[in-house]
C-alpha cells in the first residue's frame, strides 16, 4: 500500500472515531487505538502516540468554548493538574516497563468502563460536606444557571486529589484523555456540579496529556506519518460530531454505539491475551 | 485581571492554538503526500522514530532543513504547545492577581511539563 492509500484509510478510520468519541461523550482517543491496533495492525506503541496527540486536539477546542461560557472552574483545574500531570509523566514512564499485552487488556477494561459510564442514567453530585483546605485554595465558585449564577462548594479535595493523580497514570499509561475518571473524581468526590466537573475535566485533559507527551516524543511513540491522518481526522470527526449531537435523536445511537465500543474493547482484550497487539 | 476576562483569553488562546498546529501538520501532510509514492511503512513491529524527530529543540532546530516529516512533527510540538501555553498565561494572570498561592500552584505545574518536554527520556 502506498502512503496516500494508507493515509487516507487511516484519516478516514481515525475521523469515524473522533465522531464516535465525540457523540457517546468518550473522547476520540479511547475509540481510535483499538481501531488503529485491531484494524490496521498498528503496534500499540504508535497507536498510543498518535492519539494522544489527537486527545490534546479535541479537548483544547472543546474546552476553547467552555472555558468561555464561564462553565470550568479554573482554579480546581489548575490546583487539580498538579495531580494528573505527575501521574500523567510516572505513566508514560511505566509503558516502557508494561508489556504491550498488559496495556492492551488494561485498556480494554477502562474503554468497557467508561462506556458504561458515560451511558449510565446522569446523576445528581453527591452531597459532601464544606473543606476548609477548599476555601483556603478558593476552589469554591458559581456557574451560570438559567436565573443567575448558582453557588456550589468543593469538599473532599484530598480524595478528589488522590483520584485525579490515578487518572493521570491512566492517561500516561494508556495515551487517553482519562475523562471519565476526572469527571468521577470532580463530581463524586469532590461534590462539584456534573456540568461543571465535565467542562473542567475537558479543560485538564490537554495539559495531563501535554504532561505525558514529553515522554512518549523522547521515546519515539509519535510517528508523523501515522500521527497525521489520526489528528487531523479525529479532529475533524469530533467536530462534526458535536455539531451532529444537537440535531440527533441520541438515543438509540448511543446504545448503537455503546454495542460498537463494547466489541472493541472486548477485542482489544482478547489481543492482548492472545499477544497481538506488539511487544 | 478578573477570572472572567482571563477565561475569555484563555479560549482564544486554545482555539488559535490547535486551529494553527492543524494547519501545519495538514501542510506538513499535504507535502509528504505529493512528494514521492513510497510504500506506507509498517508500522508494527515498534521501531521507535529517528532521534531528530524524537526532541522538541532537535524539531525545531531541523526546520532549516525541512522535509515533509519533520515539517509535520513541528505541528504536533505546536499542538502540544497550546496546553502549556495557557499555563504559562494563567501564572502570569495569577501573578497579577497578587494570588501567591496560585502562583506556586501553577509554577508546579510548568515544572513538571518542562521535565517532561525538555528532558530526554530514555
Amino acid at each position: 500500500m502506498d502512503v496516500a492509500a494508507f493515509s487516507g484509510i487511516v484519516f478516514i478510520v481515525a475521523a469515524l472515531a473522533g465522531f464516535l468519541g465525540s457523540l457517546t461523550g468518550l473522547g476520540g482517543g479511547v475509540v481510535v487505538t483499538p481501531v488503529l491496533t485491531i484494524l490496521l495492525g498498528v503496534d500499540l506503541h504508535y497507536a498510543i502516540g498518535a492519539a494522544l496527540v489527537s486527545v490534546i486536539a479535541t479537548s483544547s477546542g472543546a474546552a476553547a468554548a467552555y472555558v468561555r461560557e464561564g462553565y470550568s472552574n479554573l482554579r480546581v483545574g489548575m490546583f487539580l493538574e498538579i495531580a494528573t500531570t505527575f501521574g500523567a509523566v510516572a505513566g508514560a514512564h511505566l509503558t516502557a516497563v508494561v508489556p504491550a499485552s498488559a496495556l492492551a487488556v488494561l485498556f480494554g477494561i477502562v474503554l468497557l468502563y467508561s462506556a458504561w459510564h458515560s451511558f449510565r442514567q446522569r446523576r445528581e453530585s453527591s452531597e459532601v460536606p464544606p473543606d476548609p483546605l477548599a476555601q483556603r485554595l478558593r476552589l469554591d465558585s458559581t456557574y451560570p444557571g438559567p436565573s443567575g449564577a448558582i453557588r456550589y462548594s468543593v469538599g473532599r479535595v484530598k480524595a478528589g486529589f488522590s483520584l485525579m493523580f490515578g487518572a493521570g497514570v491512566l492517561s500516561g499509561l494508556l495515551g487517553i484523555g482519562s475523562g471519565a475518571l476526572k469527571v468521577i473524581a470532580m463530581d463524586q468526590a469532590m461534590g462539584i456540579p456534573f456540568k461543571v466537573s465535565t467542562t473542567t475535566s475537558n479543560f485538564m485533559i490537554g495539559v495531563t496529556a501535554a504532561a505525558s507527551a514529553g515522554v512518549y516524543l523522547s521515546r519515539g511513540y509519535v510517528d508523523p506519518g501515522l500521527a497525521m491522518p489520526v489528528m487531523l481526522g479525529v479532529l475533524a470527526g469530533s467536530l462534526t460530531g458535536a455539531r451532529f449531537l444537537m440535531h440527533a435523536k441520541t438515543r438509540a445511537l448511543r446504545l448503537i454505539f455503546a454495542a460498537v465500543i463494547g466489541v472493541l474493547a472486548v477485542e482489544m482484550i482478547y489481543n492482548g491475551f492472545s499477544g497481538g497487539v506488539g511487544r | 485581571m478578573t477570572d472572567v476576562r482571563m477565561e475569555k483569553v484563555i479560549g482564544t488562546l486554545l482555539q488559535i492554538g490547535v486551529l494553527t498546529a492543524a494547519i501545519v501538520v495538514l501542510a506538513g501532510g499535504i507535502w509528504l503526500l505529493t512528494g514521492s509514492f513510497r510504500s506506507a511503512p509498517a508500522y508494527k513491529p515498534f521501531r521507535s522514530e529517528p532521534a531528530d524527530l524524537r526532541a522538541v529543540g532537535r524539531v525545531v532546530a531541523g526546520l532549516s532543513h525541512p522535509r515533509p516529516a519533520l515539517v509535520i512533527q513541528f505541528g504536533l510540538i505546536l499542538l502540544i504547545a497550546t496546553p502549556v501555553a495557557r499555563v504559562v498565561f494563567s501564572l502570569a494572570a495569577f501573578a497579577r492577581e497578587r494570588d501567591w498561592t496560585y502562583v506556586v500552584i501553577t509554577l508546579i505545574v510548568l515544572l513538571v511539563l518542562a521535565y517532561s518536554l525538555a528532558v530526554p527520556h530514555q
